[in-house]
């Protein structure tokens, strides 16, 4: 889109856009273009020319046991993570709409984990989760008798790494609940309470309809965190281990590429996420497009 | 509120407060255990007393982490990220919405397909060009045999080898990540709701472009700005994979990555104190950034969504 009124020059516009084209011609379509063609190669290690393989990565890629390990342990760690974080924040941000006192304290107490790294949230978690010294973990034994080891059970060190992910992006969604509860006019849910429907009744028939854009926003941006931004919680408290249970895609391609120096099958990795994340984002765009009709 | 019911109000601040209590939990638990001494954090369960060494915690997790110079690092590059994107987009979403010139459309696909390249997804290839900047242009060379053909031109062997090296450098842990597409689309859709009139009247009475974007676009967008400032200082301060990529020396990485080194092994002396306090100062500044700025927070944050 275009404005009505809008200037004619002939070099002044090229100019403006060249830090942003050349920025993302260094650091996004180079690397990328580099990228696919290395999926395709297999490197010598010891220098010397690369091989032409066409998509030999790609079939290793899906028959190699491990790559499928990790593909169920993200898709369980990213369903898990997603829909912790998504329900807790939709029920504290609906009980945080009802609240009439404090509301700007209410707010303030809950927003600020949005501001916490990853990577010190995995921290904390850890501290509370530590075998030996954390104080969940202590409870958990005494009182449920779970020999709770986040250290040496694999199990036990993906639900570690889910909770961490998840606490931090509880205010992001509370955040967006919150303004979405506050965008439902007023008078749809008193007509509705006047025709008798009860809370929960309102909820489901009004609240949630209205709300399922929003939701659904959220589904895909939780869903691209847990997939991507959580690399920094796994790569300070567990390194992928024990035993690969908390490899995610994201943390094989950095551990295969950086510290294996396989760079064929790392390449080949990196475009298989690709892939993901424009199927990702063409599917977001096209209901943003629904969302416009669904509001005019 | 549409039915008089106390019970469920009373029910409603109940679980508000448990749901405050699940997000509050873990610093403050953090906060104790920093204050207190080392055989008392490695009591199981740990007392839940504010301790008197908190002082000692952030001096010692100061000094074993390094933080100081982590912590400028960190400040630099979020600043610089923060800067950078800001001044990016706005020219860039300047020159697509109000200029009319052939490779618009073209400019405006480039920037939107970068949504579908995260770092994540290009790892190794970004690393590789940071290293290098010059490697398409290696390439290039390599392709066209230029060697040959300028050794042969000047009946000489010779070789040419350009580089230009990010690693271990500011422009290296900032530019990369400069580019934003959904900055620029805020830009975009923000000027988009400008009046037209506005310009119209800008350009009645002789103004430059120039002049219109410093005059009236910039002034207008300051709120903008200034929730774009909140949420790309958050996200520059708190990135990890990127700078854990670039650098290689210890002292050039950020605060946040810095912080691995002072979680103690299950081997090590437990000194959780040490580590959890340096946590809560390297997660001090954006958690700040967010609690002051809080009103500009939420609309940057709401607003990305359109």
């Amino acid at each position: 889109m275009i404005k009505r009124a809008h200037f004619k020059a002939p070099l002044l516009p090229y100019l403006l856009i060249f830090p942003q084209i050349l920025v993302t011609l260094t650091f996004f379509y180079w690397p990328a273009v580099h990228g696919i063609a290395q999926s395709m190669m297999i490197s010598n290690p010891f220098g010397g020319r690369d091989q032409w393989v066409w998509f030999d990565n790609f079939k290793d890629l899906f028959t190699d046991p491990l790559y499928l390990k990790s593909v169920g342990i993200t898709l369980g760690f990213s369903a898990a993570t997603a829909l912790t974080a998504l329900l807790l924040g939709l029920f504290i941000a609906s009980q945080a709409n009802r609240a009439l006192r404090a509301k700007a304290a209410i707010r303030t107490l809950l927003i600020w984990p949005y501001a916490v790294a990853p990577a010190i949230s995995g921290i904390l978690w850890l501290f509370l989760l530590h075998p030996n010294y954390g104080v969940v973990a202590f409870f958990l034994k005494r009182t449920l008798g779970i020999d709770w080891n986040p250290i040496l059970n694999g199990t036990d060190a993906l639900v570690l790494i889910i909770v961490a992910s998840a606490w931090k992006q509880i205010s992001y969604n509370f955040v967006f609940f919150l303004a979405g509860f506050q965008a439902i006019p007023h008078s749809l849910i008193e007509a509705a309470a006047m025709d008798g429907a009860g809370p929960t009744r309102r909820f489901w028939a009004i609240i949630f309809p209205l709300l399922s854009p929003t939701l659904f926003f959220l589904m895909v941006m939780n869903i691209i965190y847990a997939f991507f931004d959580t690399f920094g919680v796994i790569h300070t408290i567990t390194q992928g281990g024990p035993g690969g249970m908390t490899t995610t895609l994201v943390y094989k391609v950095y551990k295969d590429g950086f510290v294996g120096l396989n760079l064929g099958s790392s390449a080949a990795q990196s475009v298989v996420l690709m892939a993901l994340i424009i199927l990702i984002t063409v599917l977001q765009f096209k209901y943003v497009e629904r969302k416009v009709q669904y509001a005019g | 509120m549409v039915e008089k019911t106390p019970i469920l109000d009373l029910l409603t601040y109940i679980f508000l407060a448990l749901g405050i209590c699940i997000v509050g939990f873990p610093i403050f638990y953090a906060l104790i255990a920093a204050t207190l001494p080392l055989e008392m954090v490695s009591q199981v369960p740990m007392p839940l007393f504010f301790g008197d060494q908190f002082w000692v915690n952030i001096q010692a997790a100061w000094q074993k982490g390094n933080l100081g110079t982590l912590l400028l690092n960190s400040f630099i590059m979020a600043s610089g990220i923060t800067f950078g994107k800001i001044c990016v987009s706005m020219l860039g979403a300047f020159s697509i919405v109000y200029f009319d010139y052939r490779l618009r459309s073209v400019a405006f696909a480039s920037v939107f397909c970068t949504l579908m390249l995260p770092v994540e997804v290009r790892i190794l290839p970004t690393y590789e060009m940071a290293a290098n900047l010059f490697s398409p242009l290696q390439a290039m060379v390599e392709l066209l045999h230029i060697e040959a053909l300028v050794g042969w031109f000047l009946q000489n062997d010779i070789q040419i080898r350009l580089e230009l090296s990010l690693l271990d450098s500011y422009p290296g842990l900032i530019l990369p990540l400069v580019a934003s597409a959904t900055c620029t689309f805020l830009f975009r859709q923000f000027y988009l709701t400008v009046p037209e009139e506005l310009c119209e009247a800008a350009k009645m009475d002789g103004a430059t472009p120039m002049l219109f974007l410093r005059k009236i676009l910039f002034p207008l967008s300051k709120t903008n700005i200034a929730a774009l400032v909140v949420i790309e200082f958050v996200y520059g301060w708190n990135q990890y994979l990127w700078p854990l990529l670039i650098t290689t020396r210890r002292e050039m990485t950020t605060a946040v990555i810095g912080l691995q080194h002072l979680i103690p092994d299950v081997d090590d002396v437990p000194d959780w104190n040490v580590a959890l306090a340096g946590a809560l100062i390297v997660m001090l500044p954006p958690v700040l950034v967010v609690l002051f700025m809080q009103r500009w927070f939420v609309k940057g944050l709401v607003e990305r969504e359109k």
